[in-house]
Parts: C-alpha cells; structure tokens; sequence
C-alpha cells in the first residue's frame, strides 16, 4: 500500500510533503493522548509476556512456606501469597496466559464472526436467517454459562478455554459485520465496483470490509478486554486454567479466601486484570479515530 | 446505420421488478440501438425506466426483484443476456463501463482514488502492481488531475474533481461503450460544462460510443448524436438529434421542450406536462401516455399504438404521427432492427 516512493520519483513538484499510509494512521494515532496512554499499559503487559523469564525476580510456581502471606516489602514489592510465591512474578507470568488467550480468542471471534457476518449480510435470504437464528441461540445464552458449558464439555485447559471464549463472542462480531455490510452492499460504489467486472469476494475485501473496519476494530479491542475477564471469571470459578499456573482470575479465586487477612492477594491481580481491559479500551477508541480517513488533520 | 456497425442493439426488452405491491413494468417491449462512435441520449422523467434498462444491459441488477421477461441485448451481435456471470464480468468494465450518477457515493470512502482507478485495470489486464498504478496516473492526468493526487482520499477532492475521477475510473480500460448514468446532475452549472467537455474530448480520443442518461435537453444538444426519448418504460420518440429537437412529433417530447425556458420572450409561465407520470405497477390501458395529452382521442385510450417511421431513422409512438413526406416514406410498424 505504500505508494509514495514511487510517484515520489516521478514527480518533480512535491506541494506538500507526502506520507504513507501507516505514517499516517500512526501521526494521528500518536496525537491521542488517551490512546498513548492505553498503549503504553498494553505494551509493558506485553513485554512482561514475552519476557517473563526476565522480569519476573521469582519463580512463579516455587513455594516459600516461610514467607507466606507477606506484605509488599523490598524483597516481594506485591508481597507474596498464601503458599509464600511472590505475587508480582505471579503477575508478570500470568499475563501471559491473558495475553494469549485475549488475542487468540478473539481472532477466533474475528475471523469466524466475519465470515458468518458477510455472507448474512451480502447475499440475505434464507441463509441468513438460518444463520442469524442460529447466532441468535448463541447471544441469547449468557456468555458465562455458554463459556461454562463449553469447557464442561470439551474439558479444561489453555486451548479449550481460548475456544470456549471465541465462540462466545461470535455473535457480536456477526451481528456489527452484517449491519455495516447490509447498509454497504447498496452504496453505490459497491455497483461501480461490480460495473467494473469485479467478483463478489474482491469486493466483500476490497470495498466491504474495510469499511466496516472501525466497529470491528472498536469491538475487537473491547472484546481483548471482556476475554481477559472471561477467562479470569472461568478460572476463579476452577473451569479455566488449573491452579498451578499463574493466571490472574485464578490467584482472585485463591486469594478470596484470604480477603480480610491479605487484601494484597486480590488486589494486585484484580488491578492487573483492570489495567489491561481499560488500555485496550483506551487503545480501541484511539485507533478507530485515526483509522478514518474522514477525520484527518 | 447499417447493420455492421451497430455495437449494441436491445430488441424488445420487457424488465419487471416483483414486488410486494404487484409487478412493476419497469421496462416493456423497448428497441434501442447505439453505433459505433456515435452517443445515444436517453431522455425521461424520473421513473421512466432509464437507468432499469442500462443496469439490464451492465446485468447489474439485483436478481430477486427484478425479472428479465424477454429481449435481446445484442452486443457486436452477441446475447448478454445469455452469458454466464463470469462471461459478463469480462464484459463489464473492460468492453462496457459505466459512470454513475453521483460522485460523492460512487467513490469508496476509504480508498485512494488512484486504488480505484486501478481497480478495473488489475481485474482485467495482467499487468503487475506498479504498472497498474502508473497506468492509474496517467488516466488522471487524461482527466486533467495532476498525477500526485493518486494518493488521496475521495473526501479531499471536490465533486468535479470526484467526477473526473470517476470518469477515469470508468475509461481505464479503454472501453467500447461508455454508459454514462446522469453524469452531471450533481454538479453546478460551470463544472457541468467542464465534464462534458472532458467526455466530449474523451469520446473522440478513444473512439467510445456513449449512452448518456439524462433529463435535460441542453447536454444532448450539447453531446448526443441520437435520441430516445423514454416514458413510463418504453421509448416514445427516437431519432437524429436534429429530428427530435426540430421535427419532434410525439405529444410527450413536444411537452418536454415547452418545459424549457425560452430566453427570447416575455413568457412568465412555463408550460409544464400537466398530471404526474403513472404509477409503473398499474399502467393505463392503451397508449401510456393518453392520460397526459392534451391530443388524445378514444382510440388513445383503448389500443395501443403503434411505432411509425415517419421519416426515415425517426420513430414515433403515436398514432397521430404523421410521416413527413407521405408520398415517399413507408409507414413501419418496427423499430430500428
């Protein structure tokens, strides 16, 4: 998509300086405080995932019967738990495991709702009636108890869990795309383009989906959001990732026992889990802004 | 006009849209045809079936409400009508393209105009990226838009410009026939000008024959070689531009000039065609047209009449047509075939 080094050769009057197309997305992205903000707290959550081993002082799984139960202190800046791990390593570990499951499970939810999404809303008729119902079913059923009996049925674990989630936020995706494609498909540019011999599906890419880019973008980042919390909440109820392994809803779920005693054991978690739905909703906003062309400048 | 050189010839359309309320005879029994080099204007009121029967031609035409009752679309004396939809997406865009109405909404929002310009290049030559996007530069420099602006989003351009573009859109691959969809009604006054006389140029540079939908007199004065004039779905009058504007015979196209305002006298008041253009899903009976004149007779009411040839290439649906010399002109019952 980047254009200008070419014409930039061939011309021989720049008027003003020309920008590609990405530079130009990340110009405006950039004027936003909010969403630098948001992007800043995404990005330290992603560098404690991919370099966990690092920053974390601690191993996350070793216990310290000694030091159980500790208030943040020099040694333990968050302090430690009821089996004496430290609960920062804890926390950079575990986001790991929310990274992952945010994103994968989203794409998911991206790709799948999408799909089902465009073909609604394209062709219409019986298929998408078959098909909206049957998404219907899906919303109708609490996110929580479908994700519950998701998992009831395929078993726990990190993949199950990731599947269970995607499939739960299909219908939203499905229900925007379609909305946003039935309105778009009777543009008359989506004629022009068929006037101009071009196939259904290079115009469902080319001309449909890139406008309906920004609801999906906007609910696609709020979604990383709500599956980081969805799969906290599948854990705290000892349906998602078994206890062993650092994971934020997890450590809520153990640590809700000692509420009165040490606070600190929810807490950090319960604010990490806050921390990354909010700089993915920061980020959503920010991005969606600066995607549209509409509103440069 | 003869018959070699006939690129596209419709004989006997009949497009009907199925709705709820009952069938819409959007377009009936319709015979048109364009040469090679020349430009057909297609003249209407709003409703009159026009832009139905270009959409027919292009097969663009969402499938379910509409149905193709009988005709013939001949191109270069082949059936699009025949065609599977992979034949016609061949067709479409590199044989025949089209200009739609409106500027603002047929460029993609989010797309640079030199993307799209290049789209109908990419689906129909195989040329690499590059080259495509160079191709693309120099169909807006055709246009008279620096080559820089390939760059920019359709919101930076004003409607001119965006017509222009759309403009080179449609001529990026060189077609053979050019339908253009009221390219200038929203546009002003000035710009109107500009366009036409950037299709004019065009028309002659790459030798494109041209159907130009429109409602107004002055651009087929302006651009048209032939005239049809269409009402409530089937072609009233046709003919040379000259037999239309000077020798115009049926009541309807007579009504449409007095519509026009004339600089040179004092008249206040125009002369509208009185009552409103019938209700295409329930048509009167005999000629279509009766419930509007001010000629009609009983006849007008009951049968329906039919094309006379009252000179020769000038068709006029009504029976009060009068061939213009009676003595060596035969009366025909056909349309251009």
């Amino acid at each position: 998509m980047n254009n200008t080094t070419n014409t930039a050769t061939s011309q021989t009057l720049p008027v003003y300086k020309k920008r590609g197309q990405g530079a130009e997305i990340w110009r405006r992205f950039r004027q936003n405080k909010n969403a630098m903000v948001g992007m800043c707290i995404f990005l330290v959550l992603v560098s404690f995932a991919l370099f966990a081993e690092f920053i974390a002082p601690y191993d996350p799984i070793e216990q310290d019967l000694l030091n159980i139960m500790q208030t943040p202190s020099r040694q333990h800046i968050l302090g430690t738990d009821e089996l004496g791990r430290d609960i920062f390593s804890r926390i950079v570990y575990g986001s790991r495991i929310s990274m992952t499951v945010g994103l994968i499970a989203v794409g998911i939810a991206f790709v799948a709702g999408s799909a089902l999404g465009v073909i609604c809303g394209y062709y219409g008729g019986i298929l998408d009636n078959v098909i909206m119902r049957f998404v219907d079913i899906l919303m109708s059923i609490p996110a929580i108890l479908l994700n519950i009996s998701i998992v009831a049925a395929l078993g726990t674990g990190l993949q199950n869990v990731m599947i269970a989630i995607g499939i739960s936020n299909v219908p939203r995706f499905c229900r925007i795309i379609r909305a946003s494609v039935m309105s778009l498909r009777e543009q008359e540019f989506v004629e022009a383009s068929r006037a101009a011999g071009a196939k259904d599906l290079y115009i469902v890419m080319r001309h449909i989906i890139p406008n309906c880019l920004a609801p999906l973008i906007i609910q696609a980042t709020v979604s990383i959001g709500s599956s980081i919390l969805q799969c906290a909440s599948l854990s705290f109820i000892g349906l998602g990732i078994v206890p062993p392994t650092p994971e934020w809803g997890a450590m809520l779920s153990t640590g809700r026992d000692f509420l009165r005693k040490a606070p600190h054991l929810t807490t950090f978690p319960g604010l990490a889990i806050m921390a990354a739905v909010y700089a993915m909703n920061l980020m959503g906003d920010g991005l969606r802004d600066a995607l549209d062309p509409k509103l440069k400048n | 006009m003869s018959q070699q050189e006939k690129l596209l010839e419709i004989k006997n359309l009949t497009v009907h849209y199925a709705t709820v309320d009952g069938t819409v005879r959007a377009v009936e029994n319709l015979n048109l045809s364009v040469d090679a080099g020349q430009t057909l204007g297609l003249v209407g009121e709003t409703g009159a079936g026009k832009t139905t029967t270009v959409k027919t031609i292009m097969r663009i035409l969402p499938v379910p409400p509409s149905i193709i009752k009988n005709g013939e679309i001949l191109y270069k004396g082949e059936d699009l009508l025949k065609k599977s939809q992979k034949e016609m997406r061949s067709i479409r865009g590199e044989k025949i393209s089209m200009i739609f109405q409106d500027p603002m909404t047929s460029l993609n929002p989010v797309l640079t105009v030199g993307d799209q310009i290049k789209e109908a290049i990419e689906l129909h030559t195989k040329v690499n990226k590059r080259k495509a996007f160079e191709l693309a530069g120099d169909m807006l420099e055709t246009v008279g838009i620096k080559r820089d602006r390939a760059n920019d989003y359709p919101h930076q351009f004003s409607g001119g410009m965006k017509q222009r573009v759309v403009i080179a859109m449609a001529l990026a691959c060189n077609p053979e026939l050019l339908i253009a969809d009221e390219p200038t009604t929203a546009l002003d006054v000035t710009i109107q000008a500009q366009v036409l006389e950037l299709m004019k140029r065009l028309k002659v540079q790459y030798n494109t024959s041209m159907i130009m939908i429109t409602h107004d007199l002055g651009i087929v004065a302006e651009i048209c070689d032939y005239v049809a004039i269409m009402y409530a779905g089937e072609v009233v009058e046709y003919g040379t531009r000259e037999d239309v504007f000077l020798r115009a015979q049926h009541p309807y196209t007579k009504g449409l000039f007095t519509c026009i305002p004339d600089m040179y006298s004092d008249d206040n008041r125009l002369i509208p065609i009185r009552g409103l253009m019938p209700d295409p899903s329930n048509l009167p009976s005999g000629c279509k047209f009766h419930t509007r004149c001010d000629y009609k007779c009983e006849r007008c009411e009951k049968e329906e009449p039919s094309v006379v040839e009252v000179s020769s290439g000038h068709y006029v649906k009504c029976f009060f047509a009068l061939p213009q010399n009676v003595a060596s002109s035969k009366v025909s019952v056909k349309m251009p075939v």
